[in-house]
């Protein structure tokens, strides 16, 4: 029944269509005047689909196109997030691109052409919807990255994301065609019988290897984390921003969705490695960070040693493993939102400053702010009694559970090398010495409102987390039985 | 009873914090004095309150009391309680805390901040003293760094910087390895409830068969890795010599609220610990290390009182006199019996207030000429005669004089040693002669002889406040000297459990071990 599958993607459609009206509108009409409005509409919707599909949830799993999109309380949950953080990153991007003359009116459109691409992955049943899924995320994120066209940097940033995105989207394809080879066919079901402990056949087994190569790219874990500084320093902040927040969700959804619906059987053959990403993502980013002077840079080292933890929950294998994956993920997330409202409010006679240096002592100019960025700093880095710990101390209890003793001991000495670069932020702003003004005060209210409440989130969250937890269960509990 | 007086004192803290943060604005002196005014009176009412739950106390009872449960996120269990061992450090703290206010009056920079600081910081000491649940415990006894590292980097002194990075890497590393050893727990016993559920540690037998790892024999087995990876965090507490050297350099640097809060009551963590963790769920594990915690502590009280002897910082010198007394401490702890460990609670309560009160000494005249110099000083008891006699005390009462609480603690820790290592105990008495000698000597240079500096000359004896901080300090010091029984009715029954405990769990394993010689 074709119309009750497209019942099933109507978010999906009414975002690709809102983009594509939005396209030819502004086209047609005043171009770039639109910028504004076209960011605040796309927002607006973005938190309106993210509403519908939150309240909407029967907790049943619909399944449409003959197995090609899934609609689960698992995909649900992702959907919200990123909608959510996609929503919040537009909204703190509009005063920082207008006054930099970045604002064109294709910025919002490709947001929420990616923003599609990744509901897609999320949902993605089969090995073909995940690639659509997943190249129509890239594409977009690829053409934002170089969004200030006049800048080297920024060119350079987007074709340096191109090109090592074609390579990790090459290895995909190769692996899915490996897997399709000797699985038969393309959809999960059907690899899911195939896949099992101790009887996966070689082919199938290198099938897994280039399939996960693909996806560590996109969630940037270590080695295939190359690209993640550059890109992160080279984009425009708001790109950054996003970059940090809403795909990284979306490819980490898509990872476990993959090991869990196609591989779920032979959790054996794939964990080890999902481990080994993990504790060298966990190291990489830490070590790496402690000489970075680029705020930007050092939050892609930061989001690196994020993603090393959250694959621990994958590791683990478990459904008490993708639920603390995905309630890091949430957590993360927040935590980067507050974080990057602070970097896009840095600047300094009106030119944006990334240079840590310039926090010198900023506690003394505006102390709410020093405060609240300290409260997400030790977030962060883990520290109690933030949400960030639990977060990690979610995707610990998951690796215990699943006997990974080893890499649950690793990667809290990890998060204590790590501590060290949060720390020395946090020692600049207060203990600083006394000199010129580096930063102007933030003038925007928007940017202060996203960092405060982002900061009271991580400490008031700990009473009861809103019930993210609970919704995280249910999530875990229909992608893993 | 079901009451939820332990969360209310807990949290009352930094609900006054809170209402600071949010309510009070501006940096003028009317704002500061407010600042002021609402953290004594909340400190103030918190020891009231806490007061109530001494007197409701039951020694008898050597379980958990005035327990508050809730559940919360992560399937973890917010579980709060005191015992005989835990309501002293509970009512030591809330004791201080109106003293350390009340001492920091004359602080003029960021007095807001600084009185969230220390509000923050009464929530998450109080939390340590009273969680019942491992990971509660390990929240609040992590982020209680947090506080101290903004009051050391903030209000402290010229070197403030590398003190409050030392202070908080050297604490930071050791709990991590503790925060390994508690997923371990986690993993082998399957609950993080410490003591009073269907499954709780306490009541949990870790495994002790003797196992080696790459060539090393682990006598003791996963008991011995667990006390080592505790061990780590609780001896840089302590601090117990060789990783007491962050000790000296944050006391030096902090303000003197900072250095009593530090004193008093953050040191007596690691003791706490060693209490509610190492000693009664690793039975084995401690007694196989023992030896070496033994002769740690004696070498810790001879070293650092010889060390004490050549400093010329007055805050330095009652520092490294702070780690001696804590090797008395961990000397009495690990004697295993009823007399050591008496003496080693006892001991951490009484070096609370005196070592407390020292700091406030120095405090009193670093107001006065702002330098801690010895050599600065020197015939303050021509001008300061009130001082003279208030420091006269507490300096004797750090030396152990009978009649004053150090005394008590040193002579029931000895006499617990005594029993089971006669040399250790010997070493650890020269300690007490040693002692004396840089306390005494301390004395001399700073209050005796003729007033010959010129500086000098203006100085003011106390002022009223500063009399009515020192007193109630006195006042326990004096009583628990003359009338320790205040102390060791409380803790006896829960003292003589934790002794009996560990006695049958040690005597099972070594049963075990011999079934499977046999």
């Amino acid at each position: 029944m074709i119309s009750a599958d497209l019942n099933v993607i109507l978010p999906e459609i009414v975002l690709s269509l809102f983009a594509i009206l939005a396209l030819l509108g502004a086209v047609y009409t005043s171009k770039d005047k639109t910028g504004s409005l076209l960011v605040w509409l796309t927002a607006g919707l973005m938190v309106l689909l993210a509403i519908w599909i939150g309240m909407t949830g029967t907790g049943e799993t619909r399944i449409a196109f003959n197995g090609l999109f899934i609609e689960d309380g698992f995909a649900r949950f992702a959907k919200v997030t990123i909608l959510l953080s996609a929503a919040a990153v537009l909204a703190m991007s509009e005063a920082y691109m207008k006054s930099r003359g970045l604002l064109r009116f294709e910025y919002p459109v490709l947001v929420a052409l990616s923003v599609v691409g990744m509901m897609m992955m999320v949902s993605a049943g089969d090995l073909m919807s995940l690639y659509m899924g997943l190249e129509l995320q890239s594409l977009a994120l690829y053409v934002v990255a170089s969004l200030r066209r006049d800048s080297l940097k920024s060119t350079e940033a987007g074709l340096k994301y191109f090109v090592l995105g074609a390579l990790s989207s090459g290895m995909l394809l190769y692996g899915a065609s490996l897997v399709y080879g000797y699985a038969g066919t393309t959809q999960f079901a059907g690899i899911m019988t195939v896949a099992q402990t101790g009887e996966t056949s070689l082919g199938l087994l290198f099938g897994i290897v280039f399939l996960m190569s693909g996806l560590a790219f996109k969630v940037s874990a270590v080695p295939f984390h190359m690209w993640t500084p550059d890109v992160y320093e080279g984009s425009p902040t708001p790109v950054t921003a996003f970059f940090a927040t809403a795909p990284k969700v979306a490819a980490m959804a898509l990872f476990a969705r993959v090991m869990h619906d196609a591989f779920g059987n032979a959790v054996a053959e794939w964990s080890q490695i999902i481990a080994l990403l993990s504790v060298l993502s966990m190291f990489l980013g830490a070590i790496a960070a402690i000489g970075q002077t680029n705020i930007k840079r050092l939050m892609a080292y930061s989001s690196i040693a994020h993603m090393g933890y959250a694959l621990i929950g994958l590791a683990a294998g478990t459904q008490l493993g993708v639920k603390a994956m995905l309630v890091y993920m949430a957590i993360y997330v927040t935590m980067n939102i507050g974080t990057f409202a602070f970097i896009l409010s840095m600047e300094k006679d009106g030119q944006p400053v990334t240079d840590i240096a310039a926090l010198n002592m900023y506690s003394k100019r505006a102390p709410g702010k020093a405060l609240a960025l300290l409260v997400l700093l030790f977030s962060l880095a883990g520290v109690p009694p933030m949400l960030g710990f639990f977060a990690k101390f979610g995707v610990w209890q998951a690796g215990v559970d699943a006997g990974l003793i080893w890499l649950v001991a690793a990667s809290a000495v990890a998060s204590a090398i790590g501590a060290y670069y949060y720390l020395r932020i946090v020692f600049l702003m207060y203990f600083g010495e006394e000199g010129d003004d580096r930063l102007d005060g933030g003038k925007s209210g928007l940017l202060t409102g996203f960092l405060i409440a982002s900061a009271v989130i991580m400490v008031v969250g700990i009473a009861n987390m809103f019930g993210v937890e609970g919704a995280a269960i249910t999530a875990a509990a229909t992608l893993v039985n | 009873m079901d009451h939820h007086l332990l969360s209310i004192i807990t949290f009352m803290p930094s609900f006054a914090a809170l209402i600071l943060a949010v309510f009070l604005r501006g940096d003028d002196e009317a704002a500061a004095r407010n600042a002021k005014w609402l953290a004594l009176i909340t400190t103030t009412v918190t020891f009231l309150i806490s007061l109530f739950i001494l007197f409701d106390f039951d020694p008898s009872n050597t379980g958990f009391q005035f327990v508050d449960e809730a559940t919360w996120i992560m399937g973890l269990k917010y579980r709060m309680g005191v015992d005989g061992i835990s309501i002293l450090f509970v009512m030591l703290t809330t004791f201080m805390m109106p003293l350390v206010i009340a001492a920091s009056w004359n602080v003029t920079t960021r007095v807001k901040e600084y009185m969230i600081a220390f509000l923050l910081l009464e929530t998450l000491m109080l939390g340590v003293f009273m969680a019942l649940d491992m990971v509660l415990f390990y929240l609040f006894f992590e982020a209680g760094l947090i506080p101290m590292f903004l009051i050391i980097g903030i209000w402290g002194g010229a070197n403030r910087i590398y003190a409050s990075f030392k202070f908080f890497l050297y604490t930071f590393l050791g709990s991590v390895l503790m925060l390994v050893a508690m997923v371990a727990m986690y993993a082998d016993a399957g609950t993080t409830c410490i003591g009073g559920c269907e499954v709780s540690l306490l009541t949990h037998t870790f495994a002790s068969e003797t196992f080696s790892i790459a060539g090393i024999t682990v006598v003791g087995g996963l008991q011995t890795m667990l006390f080592l990876a505790f061990f780590a965090s609780f001896a840089v507490k302590m601090p117990m010599w060789p990783v007491h050297t962050w000790l000296p350099d944050a006391h030096v640097q902090a303000p003197t609220a900072g250095s009593v809060v530090l004193a008093a009551i953050l040191l007596k963590m690691g003791g706490y610990g060693f209490l509610r963790f190492s000693l009664p769920m690793f039975p084995v594990g401690s007694d196989v290390l023992a030896p070496l915690v033994l002769w740690m502590s004696a070498i810790a009280i001879v070293y650092t009182s010889l060390v004490a002897l050549v400093q010329e910082d007055m805050k330095k010198l009652i520092a490294y006199s702070s780690v001696a007394h804590m090797g008395f401490v961990t000397m009495g702890i690990f004697a295993f019996n009823q007399q050591g460990l008496d003496g080693a609670i006892f001991q951490m309560v009484s070096h609370g207030f005196i070592s407390a009160a020292l700091f406030l000494c120095v405090g009193v005249i670093y107001d006065r000429m702002h330098t801690r110099e010895i050599d600065a000083y020197g015939g303050l008891v021509n001008r300061m005669p009130a001082y003279a006699l208030v420091f006269m005390f507490f300096t004797m009462a750090n030396v152990g004089l009978p009649g004053t609480s150090g005394f008590v603690g040193e002579f029931l820790t000895l006499m617990g040693i005594f029993q089971v290592n006669t040399w250790v105990a010997a070493v650890a008495t020269t300690g007490v002669i040693f002692s004396a000698a840089y306390a005494l000597w301390l004395y001399r240079r700073v209050v005796m002889g003729d007033l010959i500096k010129e500086s000098l000359r203006t100085i003011t004896d106390m002022t009223t406040r500063e009399r009515w901080i020192f007193a109630p300090l006195i006042v326990m010091t004096l009583l628990l000297g003359v009338y320790p029984a205040l102390v060791l009715d409380i803790i006896g029954p829960s003292v003589s459990a934790l002794v009996a405990s560990y006695d049958t769990a040690l005597e099972a394993a070594g049963a075990a071990v011999q079934m499977a010689s046999e």
